[in-house]
């Protein structure tokens, strides 16, 4: 077993005594991010809803950006990945990243698609 | 043959013993399970994003779907599930601090955090029961048209929703639910809506203050509110009274919503039943000193592995079903 921890989080900028106080130190750091996302859900801060970014709103950005910080704690931390051999790690990350995004960007670019062809295509769906 | 192979290392690798990537073989194949299984959740998130994408401009906006909280009245967008997902994480943190005193070999501390866990997942998934029940049940009534379009009630001062029970007409009738025992045998319609159309649009024509809200988001974000007139017009289109969301029909909105959101969040809230089990006997196992004899709780982190992983995905089903 991987008796020994690596217990510094944020590129070694907080280190932890134990084991126990890093679980705890990553549940504030989850909790906070969580409750920024859960705030600006509802608040909605017109900026972010009306500036659109690379097709989407940036609050939406902010949304994804946030959940793949908390996906990374979550993982390093709490599945202990951080304390796993670089090999495992990137037989785990790389391939779902990669067949993530590569999934996620051609359905997402049909969707679109589908969507045009239903405002100026000649398919009348609303009937 | 023992000529060929001189190096020192290589023998090492190849004498027995020796885990690949540092893990052993429990773990290296919960990684990979997880793996398999993160990239199914994906496809149903995908592909979620996907009719989302093509219905993009009438899809429901999340925030005025799921606005209940138990024992509460009003409207609190997304309270609930920003509740449910700190239980689930809170369960996560249990679960690592399980692992942690397995690994002091500590029994009893190991079993009062299973012990924990299974009760954060527990809360978790009556959560999701009980948010499917309202869901299922819908909040105020809609009206569906011939193209399955969704035409909601707003009250004209405030904008809010109005309940179908707040204007319809009630019609006395004597149609009754035809059942099976009066006919034919395989013949029988469901009870059908609490209000049927005709009593709503008879409620529509005499309250002058209902409007109809059409599925489709304007400039602003906003779900578009008809004037009067429009909003009578409109009705003739209409084909069927809707209650609740099922797999067919969906007060909320586009109906694919509804089955997205029962399928995504069904297909996790299974994953998190199972764990929930698995957990359990885990904690029997720790009671009764299984691992205890076998000298290493390795079995709680593997199961751990799987509990944060269900953890994990609902961080990503939290984000893209009520946030984005």
């Amino acid at each position: 077993m991987a008796q020994e921890h690596n217990l510094a989080i944020f590129r070694g900028t907080i280190k932890f005594k134990n084991n126990v106080q890093k679980i705890w130190g990553v549940l504030i750091f989850l909790s906070i991010v969580t409750t920024i996302e859960v705030i600006l859900g509802i608040i909605k801060p017109d900026f972010l809803v009306y500036t659109n970014f690379l097709h989407m709103k940036l609050l939406n950005w902010i949304f994804i950006f946030l959940t793949i910080v908390k996906a990374y704690y979550i993982t390093w931390d709490f599945m202990h990945m951080r304390d796993e051999k670089g090999s495992l790690k990137k037989a785990v990350v790389w391939t779902s990243v990669f067949l993530i995004l590569y999934l996620t960007a051609l359905l997402l670019i049909e969707g679109n698609y589908i969507h045009d062809v239903y405002q100026d295509g000649f398919v009348k769906w609303d009937f | 043959m023992d000529t060929t192979v001189t190096n020192a290392t290589t023998g090492k690798v190849w004498g027995g013993g020796t885990q690949p990537m540092g893990a052993s073989y429990g773990k290296l194949m919960i990684w990979f399970f997880i793996l398999s299984d993160a990239l199914t959740f994906s496809g149903f998130l995908v592909s979620y994003g996907f009719s989302r994408f093509k219905f993009l401009d009438i899809w429901p906006i999340a925030d005025e779907v799921f606005t209940h909280v138990p024992f509460f009245h009003g409207n609190f967008p997304m309270y609930y599930v920003a509740f449910m997902t700190f239980i689930l994480i809170m369960s996560s943190v249990t679960m690592v601090l399980a692992v942690d005193a397995g690994h002091h070999m500590k029994q009893s501390k190991v079993a009062m955090y299973m012990f924990l866990t299974v009760i954060g997942g527990g809360i978790f998934v009556g959560s999701q029961a009980w948010e499917w029940g309202t869901f299922i049940k819908g909040s105020y009534g809609a009206v569906e048209t011939r193209g399955g379009r969704i035409l909601q009630f707003v009250d004209a001062e405030t904008g809010h929703q109005v309940a179908l029970a707040d204007f319809a007409t009630h019609f006395e009738t004597d149609r009754v639910q035809h059942e099976a025992k009066n006919g034919i045998w395989f013949e029988s319609e469901s009870a059908g809506t609490t209000y049927r159309l005709e009593e709503v649009i008879a409620g529509v024509q005499s309250h002058e203050n209902i409007l109809v809200r059409t599925e489709t988001i304007n400039s602003e974000g906003k779900k578009t509110i008809l004037d009067r007139s429009e909003s009578l017009d409109i009705l003739n289109q209409a084909v069927g009274v809707v209650e609740g969301a099922n797999l067919i029909h969906n007060e909320y909105g586009h109906r694919l919503f509804a089955d997205f959101f029962f399928f995504i969040t069904g297909f996790h809230g299974f994953h998190v039943f199972s764990g929930v089990m698995i957990n359990l006997i885990i904690f029997f196992n720790v009671l009764l000193g299984t691992y205890e004899k076998r000298g290493h709780y390795e079995m709680v982190e593997k199961v751990g592995l799987y509990w944060h992983f269900v953890d994990l995905v609902w961080v990503f089903v939290f984000t893209f079903f009520y946030l984005v």
